[in-house]
């Protein structure tokens, strides 16, 4: 498995700055609607809501006029070192693919054991605990999309970075005589809904690529990286107490990119 | 006047009366019709009929699960004593803990069976078998496993008076005793695994700093620490339930030479699985956390699971019952023997609820909070039909089948 990260060919991963990040949500919307993700009329159980990706609210912890606040958007990491949830699925329902970096989920093999779940400490995944709701009448089959199955009951699913546009992309691309994608030809929903720009997306093994010259930041980061995970999602924020926040560490560990003067 | 069934008893004992048989039955029966409500309710809505969520992936059903299939390695390993290692006097306890395997086996994977999203999909851990997933060679074990204790059983089945008097399947159960010590090598190899695969289902996933646990090859410690533990409760489970039974029914069914023989075993078993368990914990408290960037008390700081938990497993129900085992005068009287028994089992119970339910319920991500749960009436509902339907077939063997092969010398 160990091998699978010195693949040469197109790695798919984001890059998120916290920074220009306002918490709004159009993200998950956005996510939602692009892979047919079922709603439920009751949508305040958010422990058992379908969502490819949360956004979690943090604060530096300080009172009033000192708080800061700041909001981390989660799709699937897309875990390139011995994915934890590839290993553990006992159904092969789970898949890493080895010329893309992408983490797939395949719905119909998936049994619902939910260890996947379990082994990812993301919360990346989500069962589907209702059948899939869809109203009919109420106008939401109809923006159904063509391109993304949807899910039965007792499955998980999650985040696989619009795979299906990649599909799209390279079907455009073969039609046109060309082997190679243009940078922006394959791009996330989230990363093209985001009217803050926030979130970047590509191919991090590509020098051309923006993602690959942003994760070189001092202040770029990933989730729990001391994991060994090796999420393809990173993070930016120039806030020390933002990067401090995207891992564990014990006291003293943390090292601030810009220490503070004595 | 004899009971109205007294044709069907072993040869030469005594059974209560029917009526009473019906009585003591009446609430094992309505627990499995609670189970069963909510099974049907599960299968036909769905698990939003539980209060499992996205963090509690695994919860009420799993623990039981890994409980049940723990407790229930009295039946391989006592078959493992008595047909590959020799110990004749086991033979007196052997159908016991066959049965109490058995239930303990088939009661596992009917509630597994429910607790998959997808249940007629349960083949394909088979079909499209990821054999890196440890829960790929749990579904293996335990399902071959369950076939070899069927097999186990049947013989039992055989022995009823009334089944003895047809030739041929008296000659079939006959024969099938003579082969049983290939179905015990075959039981202990496949529990072997599987108890280690249910370890190691835990113990590999490595972004969960409180389960994970490095190993040896491609299993991790845990891996045999669970083999361990399953061994060291196993027998203490099946003296517990012959105790129950010997209590319930006023009688002495197992001699105390095949009782004392387990105690022993369990007790050196229990006291090295300790041992070992107390190092892989300080490893665990002073090596893998810190590397995770956390301290051992980052554990337990939210939610109701304090470092009590930890004393409660490895120290209460850990080092106490193994000393109690361990002093050959306290293990050989009734009571302490019952008491260790009872919180050596209480202990593995811990264990297995510490890494099904408190490895979910403690957040890994640094902004992650606790969340709670708590099972719904379906959940315990068929949670507890497993052990209505431990009690109903335990009984109903006890009354037909030669279960204890000594009962009548013991009870002149």
């Amino acid at each position: 498995m160990g091998k699978l990260s010195e693949h040469k060919g197109p790695k798919y991963g984001m890059v998120i700055d916290l920074d220009k990040c306002t918490g709004c949500g159009t993200c998950m919307v956005a996510c939602a609607h692009e892979n047919n993700l079922s709603v439920r009329p009751d949508e305040s159980d958010i422990q058992r809501k379908l969502t490819w990706m949360r956004l979690y609210m943090v604060t530096n912890g300080e009172a009033y006029p000192k708080t800061e606040v700041s909001y981390f958007p989660r799709p699937c990491m897309q875990c390139d070192h011995h994915t934890p949830c590839v290993s553990v699925c006992p159904a092969t329902a789970t898949d890493y693919d080895i010329n893309t970096g992408i983490v797939s989920q395949i719905y119909t093999r998936c049994i619902g054991c939910r260890y996947c779940m379990a082994a990812c400490p993301y919360h990346a995944r989500v069962f589907n605990w209702w059948d899939g709701y869809f109203p009919k009448g109420k106008g939401l089959e109809r923006y159904l999309s063509p391109e993304v199955s949807v899910r039965m009951r007792g499955v998980v699913e999650k985040c696989t970075f619009c795979h299906h546009r990649l599909m799209r992309a390279k079907t455009k691309a073969y039609n046109e005589g060309r082997r190679e994608l243009e940078e922006d030809e394959y791009i996330t929903a989230c990363t093209e809904a985001c009217p803050a720009n926030a979130i970047t997306f590509g191919d991090l093994n590509n020098p051309e690529h923006k993602v690959s010259k942003l994760i070189k930041s001092p202040y770029a980061f990933r989730l729990l990286e001391r994991l060994g995970t090796q999420p393809k999602v990173y993070y930016l924020s120039k806030k020390e107490w933002v990067r401090k926040l995207g891992d564990n560490y014990l006291p003293g560990e943390f090292k601030p990119v810009n220490p503070p003067k004595a | 006047m004899n009971p109205f069934d007294a044709a069907l008893f072993p040869e030469g004992t005594k059974r209560c009366s029917l009526k009473l048989f019906i009585a003591w039955n009446i609430p094992w029966i309505l627990l499995l019709l609670w189970g069963l409500v909510g099974a049907v309710l599960c299968l036909y809505k769905g698990l939003n009929q539980t209060n499992m969520t996205d963090y509690f992936a695994f919860a009420l059903w799993i623990v039981f699960d890994l409980a049940v299939i723990a407790l229930g390695a009295g039946a391989f390993f006592t078959g493992f004593l008595t047909y590959i290692i020799g110990k004749k006097e086991l033979k007196d306890i052997i159908n016991a803990a066959v049965l109490i395997g058995f239930i303990c086996y088939s009661g596992a994977i009917a509630m597994l069976g429910i607790d998959i999203g997808q249940p007629l999909r349960g083949w394909f851990i088979f079909w499209h078998v990821n054999v890196h997933s440890m829960l790929a060679e749990v579904s293996f074990c335990i399902t071959a496993y369950l076939g070899v204790l069927a097999i186990e059983y049947l013989p039992i089945i055989l022995e009823n008076r009334q089944i003895q008097r047809i030739k041929e399947l008296r000659l079939f159960g006959n024969n099938l005793h003579e082969i049983m010590a290939m179905f015990a090598a075959t039981g202990t190899f496949l529990s072997f695994f599987h108890q280690g695969s249910l370890g190691g289902l835990f113990g590999v996933m490595y972004a969960r700093p409180f389960a994970y646990r490095e190993g040896f090859y491609v299993w991790p410690w845990t891996f045999f620490l669970f083999v361990l533990s399953a061994i060291a409760a196993g027998p203490c489970f099946t003296i517990l339930c012959t105790r129950l039974a010997e209590f319930i029914t006023r009688k002495k069914l197992v001699p105390d030479k095949a009782v004392q023989t387990l105690a022993k075993i369990a007790a050196y078993l229990t006291g090295i699985y300790v041992l070992l368990k107390i190092v892989d914990t300080l490893v665990w408290a002073y090596k893998l956390t810190p590397k995770a960037g956390l301290t051992l008390m980052d554990y337990y700081k939210e939610g109701p699971y304090g470092i009590w938990l930890l004393i409660a497993e490895v120290i209460i129900f850990g080092i106490i019952p193994a000393i109690i085992l361990l002093i050959p005068k306290a293990r050989q009287h009734p009571g302490w023997l019952v008491v260790a028994c009872l919180m050596n089992c209480t202990g593995i119970v811990l264990n297995r609820f510490v890494f099904t339910v408190v490895t979910l319920a403690i957040p890994v991500m640094p902004f992650g909070r606790f969340v709670s749960y708590w099972p719904t009436w379906q959940e315990w509902g068929i949670a507890l039909a497993l052990v209505g339907y431990g009690f109903l077939l335990f009984s109903l063997s006890y009354r037909y089948l030669p279960l204890f092969p000594k009962e009548r010398e013991l009870n002149p």
